[in-house]
């Protein structure tokens, strides 16, 4: 499956198919990510069950504490 | 009153406007890299009072990126709040300067807008759990407060309105451990201008009273050229501790205890005794000298070096111990010398 990832297209392998096991495959803690698939940020609850599909325009930022 | 002549042509501002920030008050926590470009933009613009509050000293690796600071503030140690205060009044003698230089726990921090309310807090420290506290005091006094941190040329900014956008407890469900900070990462210098540009600017919207305050979280990368915004809206949680309908402040239970904290990027731990007044500084110092410990001093902390490990004590009871990243280590050598 092939995803636009903040801006870069990256293939993605097949096990990953929901947005938790796209975070658990760029090793972010869920917790402290923020996703949006298609322009519409999705609810932490649903990581496990957000399919994500071929094309999707998905954002992902984490939190960072320096300053 | 040419001074203000370029902001007050800006539309959205105008005289108007520059009244109004004239009126204001700000509260900076922090006075690093990201608390030093803050004060130094929002003491140009010519706010009322700014109160800035940092626990840390000036040193060599602070100077490539913290733009307050020079050689002579790290070669005297000062205190950042000390050594920011002294540069801002010399840029602008209008604003009222306030430094304070103490750890930003609930108990100041709830203090301190208690005492002002302040019209917008502006976050430039360098670790989530002051960012809690900050964020539930925003929410208990209903002072709006901007989100901002960088690492490497990661930066970004988010900025609370209580009652209106999700906090950061809704966005961050847990307290991030172990994320990169300036030490494993490094930072360069225009992602700082970057995060404090956007900070800045949402500020002075907050402080003229403009509807148009971005409400998006915002992200960005300086050396890959990416920036993006996100609407986060739909992730405000109406059971909240922080926010929600039965809210409860949780990173403001304080607990009154000695507290060991590893400083991001320094080697170096630092100890808060819950025990702040009472201090016998004279006799301790005395005591290490007879020790045949060199012991140097300035007005506001004095230090000392056993081993390849140095004491920084400030007056307020806080020390600092560096070369250890180790508290088990750090707090063995607080009770030998200083317990």
């Amino acid at each position: 499956m092939r995803c636009i990832i903040n801006g870069e297209t990256i293939e993605l392998p097949h096990h990953v198919r929901t947005v938790a096991q796209l975070l658990r495959h760029f090793h972010i803690h869920e917790k402290i990510a923020i996703v949006e698939i298609n322009m519409d940020i999705v609810p932490k609850d649903n990581y496990e069950q957000r399919a994500i599909a071929d094309g999707d325009r998905i954002e992902i930022v984490h939190f960072v504490g320096g300053g | 009153m040419d001074r203000y002549s370029r902001q007050q042509r800006f539309a959205p501002i105008g005289a108007t406007g520059q009244q109004r920030i004239r009126e204001k008050r700000v509260l900076v926590v922090g006075a690093g890299a990201l608390g030093a470009a803050n004060a130094e933009t929002l003491v140009r613009a010519g706010v009322g009072k700014i109160t800035i509050v940092d626990r840390d000293y000036v040193e060599w690796s602070n100077l490539q990126r913290q733009q307050l600071y020079t050689e002579e503030d790290a070669i005297k140690r000062l205190p950042k709040a000390m050594a920011a205060a002294t540069h801002l009044r010399a840029i602008n003698s209008d604003v009222v300067i306030e430094p304070i230089v103490a750890d930003a726990d609930a108990r100041l921090l709830e203090y301190l807008v208690a005492r002002d309310r302040p019209h917008v807090i502006i976050d430039s420290t360098d670790n989530f759990d002051v960012r809690m506290i900050i964020n539930d005091v925003s929410q208990k006094y209903a002072v709006p407060w901007i989100y901002g941190a960088c690492v490497g040329s990661y930066g970004l900014s988010y900025v609370i309105i209580p009652h209106e956008t999700p906090c950061l407890r809704c966005l961050l469900e847990e307290v991030p451990l172990g994320v990169a900070t300036c030490d494993t990462a490094g930072i360069i210098s225009p992602v700082v201008h970057m995060v404090v540009a956007h900070q800045t600017a949402e500020a002075l919207k907050i402080l003229v009273n403009d509807e148009r305050i971005n409400r998006k979280l915002v992200s960005f990368d300086i050396w890959r050229g990416q920036y993006r915004m996100i609407d986060v809206k739909r992730i405000k949680k109406d059971g909240c501790p922080s926010c929600g309908d039965k809210r409860t402040y949780p990173a403001l239970q304080y607990e009154n205890e000695t507290k060991f904290a590893v400083l991001c990027g320094r080697d170096t731990v630092q100890i808060r005794p819950a025990q702040r007044d009472g201090w016998e500084w004279t006799t301790l110092i005395s005591f290490l000298q007879q020790q045949g410990i060199q012991v140097e001093r300035n007005d506001y902390l004095f230090s000392f070096t056993v081993d390849w490990h140095r004491f920084v004590v400030f007056f307020d009871g806080r020390v600092f111990i560096h070369g250890t990243n180790d508290i088990q280590e750090a707090k063995r050598l607080y009770y030998q010398y200083l317990g």
